[in-house]
């Protein structure tokens, strides 16, 4: 047989896109072709993102400038200060001027990169943050990387065998982790595996990134060896929220149809859960790990002022004692900055993910 | 997280509409109160069914007992510095179990007394939370229009801030108190609340009875509170309890940071306290474990529990979580 | 609880059998029974043959290689029983490269042909599910169905998201298909004049059980069991006044399959109800040649026995 026998049935009257499933907006635009709804859709991102930021500049100010009353008092309030050195840190924070020029003084010097001299290292915060940067890119990407990973492959292992055993086992000692402050078992873990206990000898370093001594390769596995920890530490306490949205969002998954039609054409369970199950429930998730990549460098901050990592977390631990507000306002823009940054990016990924979104 | 927005929980159906025409107020108003002891009844009989749950809720008992209890089981003197029993750093022993602190206090009791703050702290910070996130979702639900829009922005705008850097932010620039730090924790955790209530909200005004209240004139006010309300109620008794567990997280966080009430005994700051006497690289683990795995056994506990009751309420996600 | 219950059916080669019955009553249950696509807890017992071969009996590596190759399925809502992130191409050629049916080049022209069989221009092979409509859709599971040269295809309400015209062209199309290619067609569906239109012989099933079973007319028009009169009535036929001035609904729901009636399960229901329906279980009848109905009212003797209500 061929088409020509059917001629009559090949046009429908329905036969423009559907639009079907959650609402998502683009969809309605889709009539403008398939490229100008993706990049009108990017737009829309972009622009809401740039907004966001703006809308952080904006808090960060109203924060450090009026929620305080005075600043430079409780930028002081743990030491004996004079009245002449009071007037002279006003000054040198533009605190004398009026408050609607402090602010668009702070905005354009914000966006030109500009944040500020911390009051406690006496460098500019913006230099501080370029140097101690790399640090916590490398800790937070690798255990990203891990703690998603396991979270995905132990999420979709507990969602297939739900309600067996090791699914419960799975779930809960991901829910008791979950439960443990970071800090508490970065502590407990320098305890038994740096100091040593008992038996067992200190098998890694207590803190910091590098012994200083080795060069090139050595200094690669130098690197490594003291990563160990913090990066056992993120990821104990991190991948929970990975395994229990992908468990829950595989689990959705678990009774739709067209799994039953993957089984009826003959694939093998493994396959029918890696090739169309797994894809699906993926959605949700990655919105997900990328909102994590944003948190975990909040999440940091613990962490890496647990074992001296000298990065951004470390640096922020650093200024909240006395308090540095210029260099806590830096971070605080710049943590959220990653955090928009982040989910910007998964706005971006998904319609590549999903054909349903944006195109 | 992600999911359970996406999802707009189904409606308990516990409350009824209220009875109106021309029922005695009395008599109307005891059957309102039998339905809502059948259906507080029901969600017992549930939940009696969730194990989990039940470990959860009776190790909570069990913890705020011991918070009650904590003058009469140790003594009210136990946070003095003057006079303290011991001398420092003692180590574990009869007299006290888990050694003593730079002055000379017992951690035994420093510990239950610790109890007292962690859970008044947490469940102070995560009512404040849900009260800010139901206030804002029900309005938010209710009237609809730029008014919805706008503040549903400013809410998905918290909603990726980073909210443990907020709480330190504020305080920090905030004076050190126990308030503070409800504050701190209250105003940085309300965006998911409000996102679940305006999408419960939004369910609920689309039922037909809240159009006949419209239509006998009932106000804004009048069918926020005494419609909306009740309906939503469920919703945020779950979401309360999730949210005190990480509430508890956090305040332990802000404690160990330094940026606790100094004035007060919390498990947080004895770990800060445990830290800068050199506990770790002394191998003191007597001094750090406890307080630790303390925050972490009641944040399970009210993890497990928040679990088993949003389980109950919203039976779809329950088998599924 | 049984679901399905003593079901007996047998389908020749080309033939075309259709089920009908209100939701719930078993139908689907029935079709996913036959390539063994229940959930583990579904326990099964009789025998499937497929081609003189028990499913139900076979070892899970013949199960998989029997699915799709000896009998396909074409599911009922087309937009959830494919999957949305996989091109409608990819799904079509998945059974033939999972059963070693075609190198992949070779399966991608199949899928072209395939398309282009079911009436859609073989370039949608690239598109999503969600960029098609229903009826385009439903186009695309036949077309997948068809991939493998099974024997039988297993139609489960083809048709029942769709609106009337689209309905009559898939309708067209399977029937088309099935009679080019001597495929065995197992039809499900509520509507019986769908099914009536469509198929050779007809099944009645009522809470889990056939009820009343015979060539297609006749079951259509002169139905024995009363549950299956309802059910024609239940549909006005065009050209019978008699049938749109009495468009009759069952008073009821169909039983839970947990808690069914004693006797026969249709006795609450029934306009003609006697005592013993209550206690007595009805078996199947013959009520006319290669005709059974399972009603304490129908004797061999009598086969218009009935008294319509």
């Amino acid at each position: 047989m061929t088409a020509a026998s059917t001629p009559a049935v090949v046009r429908e009257p329905d036969g423009g896109p559907v639009k079907s499933g959650p609402s998502r907006g683009v969809l309605a635009r889709a009539a403008a072709g398939p490229k100008t709804a993706y990049l009108l859709y990017v737009a829309g991102k972009l622009g809401g993102a740039a907004v966001s930021l703006l809308a952080v500049l904006v808090t960060s100010f109203f924060l450090f400038r009026i929620i305080p009353g005075d600043p430079v008092k409780a930028m002081t309030r743990h030491r004996p200060v004079s009245p002449e050195q009071m007037a002279a840190l006003r000054r040198q924070f533009g605190l004398d001027s009026p408050l609607w020029q402090q602010f668009t003084d702070y905005c354009g010097k914000a966006l030109t990169g500009d944040l500020g001299v911390s009051y406690q290292f006496h460098a500019p915060v913006s230099q501080l943050i370029a140097e101690r940067f790399p640090a916590t890119l490398l800790l937070t990407g690798v255990a990203v990387v891990i703690y998603s990973a396991l979270g995905l492959w132990l999420g979709t292992r507990s969602a297939w065998r739900h309600g067996q055993l090791g699914d419960k086992l799975n779930t809960g000692v991901a829910l008791t982790l979950w439960s443990v402050p970071s800090f508490w078992l970065g502590l407990l873990l320098i305890i038994v595996f740096s100091v040593g206990m008992g038996p067992i000898p200190g098998l890694f370093p207590t803190g910091g990134m590098e012994s200083g001594s080795e060069t090139g390769f050595a200094h690669v596995l130098d690197v490594a060896h003291h990563m160990v920890l913090p990066v056992l530490t993120l990821v104990a306490v991190g991948y929970a929220q990975t395994l229990l949205v992908m468990r829950s969002s595989l689990l959705d998954e678990m009774g739709s149809d067209y799994l039953t039609t993957a089984r009826a054409k003959g694939l093998r369970d493994a396959l029918v859960r890696r090739k169309h199950a797994v894809p699906n429930a993926l959605l949700p998730t990655v919105t997900m790990v990328f909102i994590n990549l944003g948190h975990v460098a909040a999440g940091s901050i613990l962490v890496e002022s647990v074992f001296s990592w000298p990065g951004l977390g470390g640096l922020f631990y650093q200024a909240i004692p006395v308090p540095d507000l210029p260099l806590i306002q830096g971070l605080f823009v710049v943590f959220a900055g990653a955090m928009i940054l982040m989910n910007l990016l998964a706005d971006l990924l998904y319609p590549l993910l999903d054909p349903r979104v944006g195109r | 997280m992600t999911t359970s927005e996406s999802t707009p929980p189904p409606e308990t159906g516990s409350t009824p509409p209220p009875a109106t025409g021309a029922a005695p107020q009395g008599k109307a108003r005891s059957l309102t109160w039998e339905r809502r002891r059948t259906s507080v009844a029901r969600f017992w009989r549930q939940y009696r069914s969730h194990r989990a749950g039940l470990y959860g809720l009776g190790a909570l008992l069990l913890i705020a007992a011991i918070a009650l209890a904590a003058p009469l089981l140790v003594g009210s003197d136990v946070q003095n510095v003057t006079g303290a029993p011991g001398k420092a750093l003692e180590s574990p022993s009869s007299r006290f179990p888990l050694g003593t602190d730079q002055y000379g206090r017992s951690l035994f009791g420093l510990l239950l007394y610790g109890a007292r703050i962690s859970l008044s702290v947490g469940l102070m910070a995560a009512a404040l939370s849900v009260a800010i996130g139901t206030l804002i979702g029900i309005l938010a639900g209710h009237f609809g229009g730029w008014f919805a829009t706008v503040v549903m922005r400013i809410t998905d705008w918290f909603l990726v801030m980073p909210a443990l850097v907020l709480a330190i932010v504020l305080a920090t620039v905030l004076s050190q108190s126990v308030w503070t730090v409800v504050l701190a924790i209250g105003v940085t955790s309300w965006p998911t609340t409000a996102r679940l209530v305006r999408a419960q909200t939004l369910a609920v005004e689309s039922r037909p009875y809240i159009e006949r209240a419209q239509a006998l004139g009932g106000g804004h006010g009048h069918i926020m509170a005494r419609h909306v309300l009740p309906n939503v109620m469920p919703l945020v008794l779950a979401q309360t309890t999730l949210l005190i567990s990480s509430a508890i997280l956090t305040e332990a966080t802000l404690a160990f940071l330094g940026l606790g009430d100094p004035n007060v005994v919390s498990w947080g700051g004895m770990l800060q306290e445990a830290r800068e006497t050199g506990a770790v690289s002394s191998g003191h683990w007597w001094y750090l474990a406890p307080p630790g795995l303390a925050i972490a056994v009641v944040a399970l506990a009210f993890t497990l529990c928040g679990r088993a009751v949003e389980s109950v309420l919203n039976p779809k996600l329950g088998t599924s979580r | 609880m049984h679901a399905v219950r003593g079901v007996d059916l047998t389908l020749a080669a080309g033939q075309k059998l259709g089920v009908a019955g209100e939701s719930g009553c078993g139908k689907s249950t029935l079709a996913l029974a036959l390539l063994r696509l229940l959930p583990a807890s579904a326990h099964l017992s009789g025998e499937i043959l497929l081609d003189g071969e028990d499913v139900l009996t076979m070892k899970w590596g013949r199960l998989r290689a029997v699915r799709w190759a000896g009998a396909s399925i074409v599911f009922q809502g087309a937009m959830h029983s494919l999957n949305a992130v996989h091109r409608i191409g990819d799904q079509i050629a998945e059974p033939l490269l999972i059963h070693g049916r075609a190198t992949p080049a070779a399966a991608r022209k199949r899928t072209a042909a395939l398309l282009e069989q079911v009436g859609l221009p073989a370039a949608r092979a690239d598109a999503y599910p969600h960029e098609l409509s229903g009826g385009q859709r439903q186009r695309v599971m036949i077309a997948m169905s068809l991939a493998c040269d099974p024997h039988l295809i297993v139609a489960d309400e083809p048709t029942t998201a769709l609106d009337v015209m689209i309905q009559a062209q898939i309708l067209r199309l399977i029937e088309q298909l099935v009679a080019d290619q001597n495929i065995s067609l197992l039809m499900i569906s509520h509507d019986l004049a769908v099914l009536a239109d469509t198929c050779d012989r007809l099944a009645v099933m009522y809470a889990g059980r056939v009820v009343e079973e015979g060539p297609a007319a006749a079951v259509h028009t002169a139905a024995h069991h009363p549950y299956a009169q309802a059910l024609s009535a239940a549909f006005p036929r065009i050209g019978d006044p008699a049938s749109r001035r009495a468009p009759r609904g069952l008073p009821g729901d169909p039983p839970d399959p947990a808690r069914l009636p004693t006797g026969c399960t249709f006795h609450p229901r029934c306009p003609v109800a006697l005592a013993s329906c209550t206690q007595d279980d009805q078996p199947l009848r013959e009520a006319a040649p290669h005709h059974h109905a399972a009603c304490v009212h129908v004797s061999p003797a009598i086969p218009q026995g009935v008294s319509a209500p």
